[in-house]
């Protein structure tokens, strides 16, 4: 090749690889970009409220739009109580997938069964909420929630979690439906994290007599436990933010229950049910700060969650 | 002239089968593997001396489509019968395999494990088992002041031991060791080969190796195995210096393999 010409190709390929490297990097700072244009947005979009109601509209648990006083306390309880129940349910069932999937289940059933579980997770949310109120919640509310009453009621401490008319729409049936919800996330990132576990470090304990129990529980959890957090921070982080399928069976009710079968509220349903009736700069506003408050309850969380994972590895020893 | 050497048979395997689905990987194997020995199985690759050694602790059971057929008996019990209790055959049998498997908790637990799935130790108690077995598996003095770090922090041949410590800590009678030294360098196998000739006084060991000068070391005696066959079996000089058959004969001076 003459010297011209190579030297032209190299000036070229100098050029394209230059552009490249700009884009990229464009789009991983765009990234960001867009994460302060949204926190800056909710920010100004709730200076109205802030402003009104300071650090009280956390802790009021007032909603009166009449009056225009506004208290975030109920929505922000709401959410965290329907996703905490969430995760109850989610996490250990989760986990009998998973286990069920990659040490049990004989070959032929492992392929259909985990594709039923990713098939679950492809299911809109909205069908979801409607399988919620019209199947779900009648038929707990006759059969399910009487006996709880019943028997759960009566015990000290947690009876009144469980005690109240059964109406079959409230905060626990919202949890069960978000756990059904987040179950395939979960098992699914359980079930990949579980299948890389070496081989040889399953045998090697099962070969000092571990039974499968104590071989998934002792061993194989904490040799994923980074994957298995991330699976459960990915259901959380849906349960967080769910809006559909939780807006039709939570009952959207501004009211502080401490029984978890009456009806409730959680941030996003609040949000889609009142949107488009707010009226006047306030009420938006005190949306619009709802909505600031569920982003940073999600970071919280999510580092809570980073800052766990940190101890657990210091503990072992990785981080002395 | 090969000397006799007097032993009591702790394993013996008799007319032992073994299938992968419909594949034959074993075919009517017999031998005696003495107490307190090493016993090498040697091969090339595919011959099925790794099969053989699994049967011995029922690894194998673990999946669903193989199956073995014949007796592996442990001082006189059916180690294959199907009421054998298989958490109790694996507490006497130990294995230890080609990589380190350390599990991910620190070097106390790993040792502790085992221990804890058979006995109720007191604090105090557990603290002796674990430093006696990690001086048996001749750890002790590089980990005795980190005992509670990471496993998996440890060099390769550390985690060796580590796992050879775990396997001893429940006190078995029989140690298979599956090619122990295959992923480790020079001075750790030196280090390993030289564990195994201090741990035979207490245990039977069953040692799979690739490395015919390894069997040759560390080996009282060797078994040459070859598609499935059980081709010579008997004292490792003498299989050595002076083998019968004349497959042996040529694996061991590497014409074939």
């Amino acid at each position: 090749m003459p010297n011209f010409l190579r030297e032209s190709l190299h000036k070229r390929q100098t050029v394209l690889d230059a552009l490249f490297r700009n884009l990229t990097r464009l789009s991983a700072f765009s990234v960001l970009a867009l994460l302060a244009a949204i926190i800056a947005s909710l920010v100004v979009g709730s200076m109205p409220a802030i402003h009104a109601f300071g650090f009280g509209f956390i802790t009021s648990a007032e909603w009166d739009p009449v009056n225009d006083q506004y208290g975030a306390l109920i929505p922000i309880v709401g959410t965290l109580i329907t996703s905490f129940i969430a995760l109850l349910i989610a996490i250990p069932v989760s986990f009998g997938i998973a286990v069920f999937l990659t040490e049990l289940a004989p070959d032929w059933m492992r392929r259909p069964l985990g594709i039923a579980v990713e098939l679950l997770a492809g299911i809109p949310s909205i069908i979801y909420g409607m399988w919620g109120l019209f199947v779900f919640a009648p038929l707990f509310a006759d059969h399910v929630e009487p006996w709880l009453t019943e028997n759960i009621g009566s015990w000290p401490f947690i009876g009144p979690f469980f005690s109240g008319p059964p109406m079959g729409i409230g905060m626990l049936t919202a949890g069960i439906i978000l756990a059904i919800m987040i179950i395939p996330f979960i098992a699914s990132v359980m079930r990949d994290v579980f299948d890389v576990v070496p081989t040889m470090l399953k045998e090697s304990a099962y070969g000092l007599g571990s039974t499968t129990w104590e071989v998934m529980l002792k061993v194989v959890l904490p040799y994923t436990k980074i994957g298995v957090v991330g699976g459960i921070m990915l259901g959380l982080g849906r349960a967080l933010g769910e809006t559909m399928a939780v807006t039709f069976v939570i009952g959207n009710a501004h009211e502080l229950n401490q029984s978890l079968l009456m009806p409730g509220n959680s941030i996003s349903s609040a949000l889609a049910n009142e949107f488009a009736e707010a009226v006047g700069e306030l009420y938006t506003s005190s949306l619009i700060e709802l909505g600031l408050i569920l982003f940073f309850i999600t970071f919280v969380v999510l580092s809570l969650a980073r800052l766990m994972l940190h101890k657990l590895q210091k503990r072992e020893g990785h981080g002395a | 002239m090969t000397v006799e050497i007097i032993t009591t048979p702790k394993l013996i395997v008799r007319d032992l089968n073994f299938f992968y689905g419909e594949y034959r990987a074993l075919k009517d194997i017999n031998l005696t593997i003495p107490e307190k020995m090493v016993t090498a199985f040697i091969g090339p690759s595919g011959c099925g001396k790794s099969t053989l050694l699994r049967t011995f602790n029922r690894m194998y059971q673990l999946y669903p489509k193989q199956s073995a057929t014949g007796e592996v008996l442990l001082d006189g019990q059916n180690l294959l019968d199907k009421k054998q209790d298989l958490n109790t055959l694996r507490a006497k049998i130990g294995m230890v395999f080609q990589k380190p498997t350390p599990f991910p908790m620190s070097i106390y637990d790993n040792i502790a494990f085992g221990v804890k799935l058979y006995e109720k130790l007191n604090r105090n108690e557990m603290d002796e088992r674990v430093e006696w077995a990690l001086k048996k598996a001749a750890l002790w003095g590089e980990v005795k002041d980190k005992l509670k770090q990471s496993g998996t922090g440890l060099s390769g041949g550390q985690q060796q031991r580590l796992c050879i410590a775990r396997a001893i800590a429940v006190k078995p009678q029989v140690l298979l060791l599956d090619e122990p030294t295959s992923a480790l360098d020079p001075i750790s196998t030196a280090h390993i080969e030289k564990l195994i000739e201090e741990l035979k006084k207490d245990f039977t060991i069953v040692i799979v190796t690739h490395n015919m000068q390894q069997a040759a070391r560390i080996s009282d005696f060797t078994a040459y195995m070859y598609l499935g066959d059980l081709i010579e079996f008997g004292d490792t000089s003498s299989v050595f210096t002076n083998p019968k058959r004349t497959e042996t004969e040529d694996y061991i001076t590497g014409r074939f393999g």
